[in-house]
């Protein structure tokens, strides 16, 4: 069932690597609403960075797609990322997630879901062969006492 | 990313400054490949002080220096790991195969 946002916004912008550093700083730059701690900003920007990075490197890996970026906040004081493409898809998902696996070659290390997983509460993959992946990650901010 | 590349009895230094993410690790790869290539050290140090920023791609390149400086049968120290990185390299099991300051 889908959850009702607070606040959300949604983000387009094309498969070229130079927008992953736009897209965990827009992603950070929206949680701070959320009085995020430091560690939990930094949390937040590399698991965007690491779902942006995959919908470039492997959603597209001959050409230039739209990558889809949606942050929103929802009740509890949960932050839910989501990262859409409409490139290749990943034929066997549950492979992909795991640690080491990639098809990316020499420059990928193949953790960016363990990294994805460890940082966020909860990480959802959807795909389809040439229709593209959509990751969804959700984390809890801890509520900061006020004074 | 930029990166200052310094050399002396077969000691390699690589300090990398700005963000180490798959857009600057393009640059990283390719600058360690080149200054392992001519200076063949016995020990290489990434110096990661001045890095604001890194992801897995991080970790793809110092997989790619500690396979390399294996080959030469030389050591590699990493140093200079902000907190942030430090929990990427935590979560990849990297801590355990590489020597981290």
């Amino acid at each position: 069932m889908r959850t009702k946002a607070v606040n959300e916004v949604t983000l387009d912008f094309p498969s070229q690597s130079r927008n992953e550093s736009f897209a965990r700083s827009a992603a950070a730059c929206f949680a701070a609403q959320m009085d995020p701690t430091l560690n939990e900003l930094e949390d937040i920007k590399t698991a965007v960075s690491e779902a942006v990075t995959n919908a470039i490197v492997h959603g597209y890996p001959d050409s230039i797609g739209g990558v889809t970026l949606k942050i929103r906040v929802l009740a509890g004081n949960v932050l839910e990322l989501m990262v859409k493409d409409h490139g290749r898809g990943i034929p066997d998902v549950d492979k992909a997630r795991q640690p080491m696996f990639t098809t990316g070659g020499e420059e990928r290390s193949g953790m960016g879901f363990t990294i994805m997983e460890s940082f966020m509460d909860k990480v959802t993959v959807r795909s389809a062969v040439n229709k593209g992946t959509t990751v969804v990650m959700r984390k809890k901010l801890v509520p900061r006492v006020k004074k | 990313m930029e990166i200052q590349v310094k050399s002396a009895d077969r000691n390699l230094l690589l300090e990398l400054s700005g963000e180490l993410d798959h857009h600057g690790a393009r640059t990283a790869l390719r600058e360690l490949d080149e200054a392992l290539d001519a200076a063949l050290p016995s020990k290489l140090v990434l110096d990661l002080s001045e890095v604001t920023f890194m992801d897995s791609s991080g970790i793809a390149v110092i997989l790619r220096a500690r396979q390399k400086m294996r080959l030469l049968d030389g050591g590699l120290l990493v140093r200079g790991v902000s907190p942030q990185a430090r929990r990427v390299l935590d979560a990849a099991g990297v801590s355990r195969l590489v020597t981290i300051k």
